[in-house]
C-alpha cells in the first residue's frame, strides 16, 4: 500500500465513519426495538440524540473531565486512521488502550460511586478481552508474517481458515468490546440494565455526544478488524468481509437483546477460558504447522 | 582507565565521607556535591568510551588479596550477626561460602591470572548511565527524605551516617559489576551489594526488618554460592576467569552450559525472580530511597545485566538450550505471576515492588530467548524501568510523609491534595505501561521477539500478563485522578531536593522517549552487534521510520494537548448524583433522613489474585523448573 493511499484511507474513515457508525447505532435501536416488539425509533434517531446533547445546558462535575473525553475521542479517531491506513497492527490496540483508559480516567474522576464502579467494571471487562485482541495479533503476524495491517489485508488467502480460533474468541471479545450484554457491564444502552448510568453518570451535554461519537467510530474500526480476517487482497475478500462484518454486528444485537447481564466473574472467567482454548489453542497450531 | 577507576572508587570515597559527617548541613552539601560529581564523571566515561568496547591490562595481587580478605571479614561478620539474631539458615550458609571462598582462593585458582581485570563495552556503558545517574538522583532526593524520616522516628538513635555511607557503597560497587571482566572481581562487588542491601533493609532494625534483611540475605547467598560455584567449575575445567573467555566459550559443551546455569541462578535470584521473589517485597520495610535504589538502578539491575551479557550463550546452534528454556520459563511464570498477584495490593510500595518483580521477569525472558531481537528488548526494557520505577517509588515515599499512609486507598483524591504529586504520578504510571512510553515500546519489541522465538509459554504469559498489568495501573491512577476532596491541600512543605529530582526524573522520563532511537542506535545496536556478530539491517524492524515517527508524535500531543486544556472549564461546575439530596461530593442525605458517607475501595479480588496462593504456585513450579534444568545439564542430559 503507497502513501497516498494510506492517507486516502485514513481520510476516508475520518470523514464516513462517524456516518456508518451513525447509521449502524440506528440500525442497532431499531433492530432492538423490533425484538422487544416495539415500533423503534427512526434509524436518525442517534444523530438526532447528539445534536440535542450539543444544545443542553453546560454543566460538569469537575474541571478535567470534559478533557479526558476529549483524549479519548481523539484517541479512538486517531487509532482508527492508522487502522485504515495499514499501520502496526500492535501499535494501533495499544493506542486504543491509552484511549480507554482516558475512558475510564474520565469516569473515575468525577468521584461518584456509579461512575467509579462503571469505571472499575470496564477495567475488569478489559482485562477479560485484552488478551484475545493480542492474541489475534499475534495469530496474524504468524500467518502472514507482518503485524502490519496493510501486508495482511493484502496476503495470500483468507486468514479466517487458519485463524478460525481467533476468529471465534474474536468475535467472543467484540460483545465486550461494544458494551452489549451480557457483559454490558460498565455501562448499558438499555434502561433496564443499570440503577443508574454506570460510567457515564456524570456526563452530560457535549461531553456526552463526544462519547457517543467515539463509539461510532471504534465501532467501525472494530468491524473493520472482524473484516480483517478475510481480506485476501482481492475484492471477493473486500466484500466477503463487508457482509460478514455486517452480520456480525447484527448477531450482536441479536445476543444484545437474548442475554441478561450477567456477573463479572463470568466475564473474567469466560474470557479468560476463550482466549487460552482458542486463542492460545490457535496460536500453537500455527506454531506448529 | 584512570577515569574509570576514578568513577568507580569515588563513591566509596564519598562514602567514607558521610560516616563521619553528623551535621545535616554538611551531609547535604557531601551528599549532593558527590551526587554532581559521579554523575558527572559516569557521562565522561559514558561520553568516552562510547562505541570504543575496550578491555584494560590491569593486574595486581594486593588488590585481589584485600578484596579475599574483605570477602572473609564480612563473611564472618555475617555469620556473627546471624548467630547473634538466630538466624541459622543465614549462618549456614555464610560458613558454607566461606568455606568454598577459601577453598577457591588457595586450591582452585592458584595459578590463574586474568590480566585484564576490567573492561568496558557499551552495554556497560549504559549500565554506568543508569547507576551513575539515577543512582545519584535518588541519593539526592534521600537527603531530604532522610531528614523528615528522622523527624517521624525523633525517639531512635541517628542512624544515617551509616545510611548514606551505604547508598554510595552501593554505587561503587555497582560499578564494579559491570566494569569487572575478571570474574573474581565481579563476584567480590556482587557479595558487597548483597550486604549493602542486608544492612540498608535492616537500617530500622525492627524485627519486620531484621527477618526480612535476613531472608534477603539467605537467599542471595544461595545465590553468591551459585556464583562461587560457577567460578570453581570454570577453573578447574577451564583454567580461566574472565568474562571475555566465558562469553567465547561454546555453550554446545557440557561444562560451559553448567557455569552458565548456575550464573543464571545468581542472577534470577539477585533479580528477584521466583521462587525467591519475596526477598524484594521484604526490601520495602526499609526507607523509601533504598527501594528506590534496590528496584531500579542497582541490585536487582545487576541480576539482569548479567543475565543479558550470559544471552548469547543462552543459544545452542540458533536455537535454546536447557538453559535458555529455563530462564525464559521462570521469567514468563514470574511476570504473569508477579503481574497478578500486584492486583491483590492496596499498599502502593508493594504494588510498584510486583510490578517491578514483573518487568524484571520480562528482562529476564528476554537474555533467555537470546536471540540479537529479544536483548534488544531486554536492555530497552533495563533504562525505561530503571527510570520510570525510581520515579513512582520517590513520588510514593513524598506522598507517604504527607498523607501519613503509602495505601492507594489513601490516595484517594490525592489529586486535589496534592496536585503537582499526583500529576508526576499518574505521568509515572502511565510510562510503565501505555503507549507512547518506552516501557510499552520496548514491550512491543519483546513481544514480537516472543512470538519469533515461537516458545508458547512466554507468548501466552505476556499476553495474559499484558492484560493484568493494564489494569492493577489503571486502577491505581483512576484512585489518584479523582477529582474529590477529602483533608486540606499539604504540597507546601514537600522539600527542594524532592522537587528537583522529580522535574530531573519527568524529564528524564520523557528524553528516553525521545531519545529512544538515538540510545539504540549508538548504544544498545553496536553491543549487539558485537555480542552476537549480527549486523545492523538485520536488527530490530520495530524502529521502522514511519512507526518511530508516529511515537513520537503521540508523546508530544500527549505533552502538548494538557497545556492550555487541562484543569480548565467554562462550564458550570455542578455535585455529583448521589442518589438522595446531595450535601457535598462526599456526602448525601438518604432514606430516613440519615447523613450517608460515600466511600469506595478499589477491587482487589484476594480470592483470585490473593498474593499466598499465586506465590505458592510459583515457587513450587519456578523451582521444580530450575532444578529439572539444573540437573539435567549437570548430569549431562541436556
Amino acid at each position: 500500500m503507497s502513501d497516498i493511499e494510506a492517507i486516502i484511507l485514513a481520510l476516508v474513515y475520518l470523514i464516513l465513519a462517524p456516518v456508518a457508525g451513525c447509521v449502524l447505532a440506528g440500525v442497532d435501536r431499531k433492530l432492538s426495538a423490533r425484538m422487544q416488539g416495539r415500533r423503534g425509533p427512526p434509524i436518525r434517531q442517534p444523530y438526532y440524540d447528539v445534536r440535542k446533547f450539543m444544545e443542553k445546558e453546560q454543566i460538569t462535575s469537575n474541571g478535567v473531565q470534559d478533557f479526558y473525553v476529549a483524549c479519548y475521542l481523539l484517541f479512538v479517531i486517531v487509532t482508527g486512521c492508522m487502522f485504515f491506513a495499514g499501520m502496526d497492527l500492535l501499535l494501533v490496540l495499544f493506542t486504543l488502550t491509552l484511549g480507554e483508559t482516558f475512558l475510564i480516567l474520565a469516569a473515575y474522576c468525577s468521584g461518584s460511586p456509579f461512575s467509579q464502579v462503571g469505571a472499575q467494571r470496564e477495567l475488569y471487562v478489559a482485562m477479560a478481552y485484552e488478551p484475545i485482541l493480542l492474541l489475534a495479533a499475534i495469530a496474524f503476524y504468524l500467518q502472514t508474517g507482518s503485524f502490519a495491517i496493510g501486508d495482511i489485508a493484502s496476503s495470500d488467502g483468507m486468514a479466517v481458515i487458519p485463524l478460525i480460533g481467533v476468529f471465534v474468541a474474536f468475535l467472543y471479545a467484540l460483545t465486550m468490546k461494544l458494551r452489549k450484554s451480557p457483559f454490558d457491564l460498565s455501562m448499558s444502552h438499555h434502561a433496564h440494565q443499570d440503577l443508574v448510568r454506570g460510567m457515564t453518570t456524570e456526563f452530560s451535554g457535549r461531553t456526552l455526544a463526544m462519547l457517543e461519537v467515539s463509539h461510532w467510530y471504534e465501532n467501525i474500526m472494530l468491524l473493520a478488524l472482524v473484516a480483517l480476517f478475510f481480506m485476501d487482497g482481492t475484492w471477493v475478500g473486500f466484500a466477503v468481509g463487508l457482509v460478514v462484518a455486517v452480520l456480525a454486528y447484527l448477531l450482536e444485537v441479536y445476543i444484545d437483546n437474548g442475554f441478561a447481564r450477567m456477573k463479572w466473574q463470568t466475564a473474567l472467567k469466560s474470557g479468560w477460558v476463550v482466549a487460552l482454548v482458542l486463542g492460545v489453542g490457535n496460536v500453537i497450531v500455527l506454531l506448529l504447522m | 582507565m584512570n577515569d574509570i577507576l576514578f568513577m568507580m572508587a569515588f563513591p566509596f570515597i564519598a562514602a567514607c565521607l558521610l560516616l563521619v559527617t553528623r551535621g545535616d548541613r554538611a551531609r547535604a552539601v557531601i551528599a549532593e556535591v558527590s551526587a554532581a560529581i559521579i554523575i558527572a564523571s559516569s557521562v565522561w566515561v559514558a561520553w568516552n568510551y562510547l562505541g570504543e568496547p575496550q578491555a584494560f591490562e590491569f593486574h595486581s595481587e594486593t588488590v585481589g588479596l584485600m578484596m579475599f580478605a574483605a570477602e572473609v571479614i564480612l563473611g564472618l561478620a555475617v555469620v556473627g550477626l546471624g548467630v547473634r539474631h538466630r538466624k541459622y539458615p543465614a549462618v549456614a550458609l555464610g560458613i558454607v561460602q566461606l568455606c568454598m571462598s577459601v577453598y577457591f582462593e588457595f586450591v582452585l585458582k592458584e595459578g590463574i591470572e586474568t590480566e585484564h581485570a576490567l573492561y568496558i563495552d557499551d552495554l556497560s556503558i549504559l549500565m554506568v548511565l543508569i547507576i551513575g545517574v539515577i543512582g545519584s538522583l535518588i541519593c539526592v532526593y534521600a537527603v531530604g527524605y532522610m531528614r523528615d524520616f528522622q523527624e517521624y522516628h525523633g525517639g531512635e538513635p541517628d542512624r544515617r551516617p551509616w545510611f548514606f555511607f551505604l547508598l554510595y557503597t552501593f554505587l561503587s560497587a555497582m560499578f564494579g559489576i559491570v566494569l569487572s571482566n575478571d570474574l573474581v572481581w565481579m563476584f567480590f562487588f556482587w557479595e558487597v551489594t548483597t550486604l549493602c542491601s542486608f544492612a540498608l533493609i535492616g537500617y530500622t532494625r525492627t524485627d519486620e526488618a531484621v527477618n526480612n534483611s535476613f531472608r534477603q540475605l539467605t537467599f542471595n547467598l544461595v545465590g553468591g554460592i551459585c556464583f562461587l560455584a560457577a567460578l570453581m567449575v570454570m577453573a578447574s575445567e577451564y583454567g580461566r576467569l574472565d568474562m571475555v573467555s566465558l562469553l567465547a566459550g561454546d555453550s554446545g559443551e557440557r561444562w560451559l552450559l553448567l557455569i552458565v546455569g548456575l550464573l543464571a541462578v545468581a542472577g534470577m535470584i539477585k533479580a528477584a525472580q521466583m521462587p525467591v521473589h519475596t526477598w524484594l517485597l521484604g526490601a520495602m520495610v526499609a526507607p523509601t530511597p533504598t527501594s528506590a535504589l534496590l528496584h531500579s538502578s542497582t541490585m536487582v539491575k545487576a541480576g539482569v545485566f548479567l543475565l543479558l551479557k550470559l544471552s548469547p550463550l543462552m543459544l545452542t546452534d540458533g536455537d535454546p538450550n536447557a538453559i535458555g528454556y529455563m530462564v525464559m520459563s521462570v521469567g514468563g511464570i514470574t511476570f504473569l505471576l508477579a503481574s497478578m498477584a500486584a492486583i491483590s495490593q492496596t499498599n502502593a510500595k508493594r504494588v510498584l515492588a510486583y510490578s517491578t518483580i514483573a518487568n524484571l521477569g520480562l528482562i529476564v525472558v528476554c537474555a533467555g530467548i537470546g536471540t540479537p531481537e529479544a536483548v534488544w528488548a531486554g536492555i530497552m526494557l533495563t533504562l525505561f524501568h530503571a527510570v520510570t520505577k525510581s520515579l513512582l517509588f520517590l513520588c510514593v515515599g513524598t506522598a507517604e510523609h504527607h498523607i501519613g499512609s503509602r495505601d492507594i486507598e489513601d490516595m484517594d483524591g490525592l489529586f486535589t491534595r496534592m496536585p503537582k504529586l499526583a500529576i508526576i504520578m499518574i505521568v509515572g504510571i502511565a510510562a510503565m505501561f501505555l503507549a507512547p512510553f518506552g516501557m510499552l515500546i520496548s514491550k512491543w519489541a519483546a513481544l514480537t521477539s516472543f512470538v519469533d522465538s515461537g516458545y508458547v509459554l512466554t507468548i501466552a504469559c505476556l499476553v495474559f500478563g499484558s492484560a493484568v498489568t493494564s489494569f492493577y495501573w489503571t486502577k491505581w491512577m483512576g484512585k489518584l485522578a479523582a477529582v474529590v476532596v477529602r483533608g486540606e491541600e499539604c504540597e507546601g512543605t514537600v522539600r527542594p531536593q524532592e522537587w528537583s529530582v522529580f522535574a530531573v526524573l519527568c524529564v528524564l522520563v520523557l528524553l528516553c522517549v525521545i531519545g529512544y532511537p538515538l540510545i539504540s542506535e549508538h548504544i544498545a545496536v553496536p553491543w549487539i552487534e558485537g555480542a552476537f556478530g549480527v549486523f545492523h539491517e538485520s536488527l530490530v524492524p520495530l524502529l521502522d521510520v514511519e512507526n518511530m515517527y508516529l511515537v513520537l508524535i503521540m508523546l508530544v500531543a500527549l505533552i502538548l494537548i494538557p497545556l492550555p486544556f487541562f484543569g480548565r472549564t467554562k462550564r458550570r461546575v455542578v455535585p455529583n448524583y448521589l442518589s438522595g439530596v446531595g450535601i457535598d461530593n462526599n456526602t448525601y442525605t438518604g432514606s430516613m433522613g440519615a447523613t450517608v458517607d460515600v466511600t469506595l475501595r478499589n477491587w482487589y479480588m484476594e480470592d483470585w489474585f490473593g498474593e499466598r496462593r499465586i506465590g505458592r504456585i510459583g515457587e513450587a513450579v519456578t523451582l521444580v523448573v530450575i532444578a529439572v534444568a539444573i540437573i539435567a545439564v549437570a548430569g549431562g542430559f541436556a
